[in-house]
């Protein structure tokens, strides 16, 4: 799903890969206050049962930013199609405990004025909505759904704009991820 | 005070009801209390269903004109943002609810939209292995 202020921001992206499995639009941030996600890509293994057995960790499907990221995909889509065919790399209910980020009070607070602020920016009251937005970051500081992912909806570039860079010297946020299976500790294992 | 029409977002669900909205104080009616969010003022505290949350100071949640929204989320444990004066709140979903689930390995259901519009549940996938990914063009 597209953590994306609209369709049509996701749109050429999901047209261009013309995926079979379905691709959800979630402008209102939705899984993330579910999962508590808190920045993309992330990435989670469900089972056929519905049950979680990994959880969050931010990889990459393809290399276009592996300069920047310096985690290429290729460990993790071998991880992907062994658990697909084998079952394998799935993990213990005690590994995913111990690799798993709970929401925290501020967290949730966070995400009750990132919808707020969503809301009064759509009904037109743009400097109420930013004050929000504002207050949003300021309690969840490494929610990059929520700081970078407002940029386009309050009109500032998510990708060259002043406030990104600087947003990007704080570091991207990840989550505690296990290692994937038959990887060495190392680049893209943290 | 007058009463006036609130939007009040519960756990991404925006819902109308009528409250009196003082400076950033927002009174519900009781109505709106039962009704909107489920919850009744009872004796024994505030109950929805078998559950009930002890109210230890009453004062401070029932006023003359109304159900103190800002004492309501503090006694349920969950966050309040409101913009009083242009008449929205948002209550959200409580951080132990949220950990308890995740903490149970169950993945929570949602339903969304595709570029077509068309309605996808979590659900619709049970019996195959899922790969969820969140991503974003920014």
């Amino acid at each position: 799903m597209a953590l994306d202020k609209s369709p049509e921001d996701a749109r050429p992206y999901i047209e261009r890969a013309a995926p079979k499995h379905p691709a959800l639009i979630d402008s209102e941030h939705v899984t993330a206050d579910l999962f508590n996600i808190i920045n993309v890509p992330t990435m989670i293994w469900i089972d056929e049962q519905g049950r979680i057995v990994r959880p969050n960790d931010v990889q990459f499907g393809t290399d276009t930013f592996v300069a920047l990221t310096g985690r290429p995909s290729e460990p993790f889509l071998a991880a992907v199609r062994a658990w697909v065919r084998e079952g394998t790399g799935g993990l213990a209910p005690d590994e995913i405990r111990a690799h798993q980020v709970l929401p925290t009070r501020e967290q949730q607070a966070a995400r009750a004025e990132f919808t707020l602020a969503w809301h009064l920016h759509r009904a037109g009251r743009r400097e109420a909505a930013e004050r929000h937005f504002r207050r949003a970051g300021e309690l969840a500081p490494r929610d990059w759904t929520i700081r970078r992912g407002s940029m386009p909806i309050r009109g500032i570039d998510p990708m060259g704009s002043e406030e990104f860079l600087a947003l990007w010297q704080e570091g991207a946020p990840r989550y505690p991820a296990a290692p994937l299976p038959g990887a060495s500790k190392g680049p893209g294992a943290g | 005070m007058a009463s006036r029409t609130l939007t009040l977002i519960d756990d991404g669900r925006p819902l109308t009801v009528e409250a009196v909205v003082q400076g950033d104080a927002i009174h519900l009616s009781p109505a709106a209390l039962e009704q909107a969010l489920g919850w009744e003022l009872k004796p024994q505290g505030l109950c929805r269903g078998e559950t009930c949350v002890p109210v230890r100071d009453r004062a401070a949640l029932v006023h003359q004109d109304g159900i103190d929204l800002g004492t309501l989320a503090r006694l349920l444990d969950r966050p309040l943002a409101a913009e009083a004066a242009e008449g929205v709140a948002v209550l959200g979903a409580a951080a132990s609810d949220r950990a308890q689930r995740l903490a149970a390995m169950d993945a929570p259901d949602f339903t969304l939209p595709d570029l077509q519009g068309r309605l996808h549940s979590l659900r619709d996938q049970r019996g195959k292995k899922t790969l969820l990914i969140a991503w974003a063009s920014w």
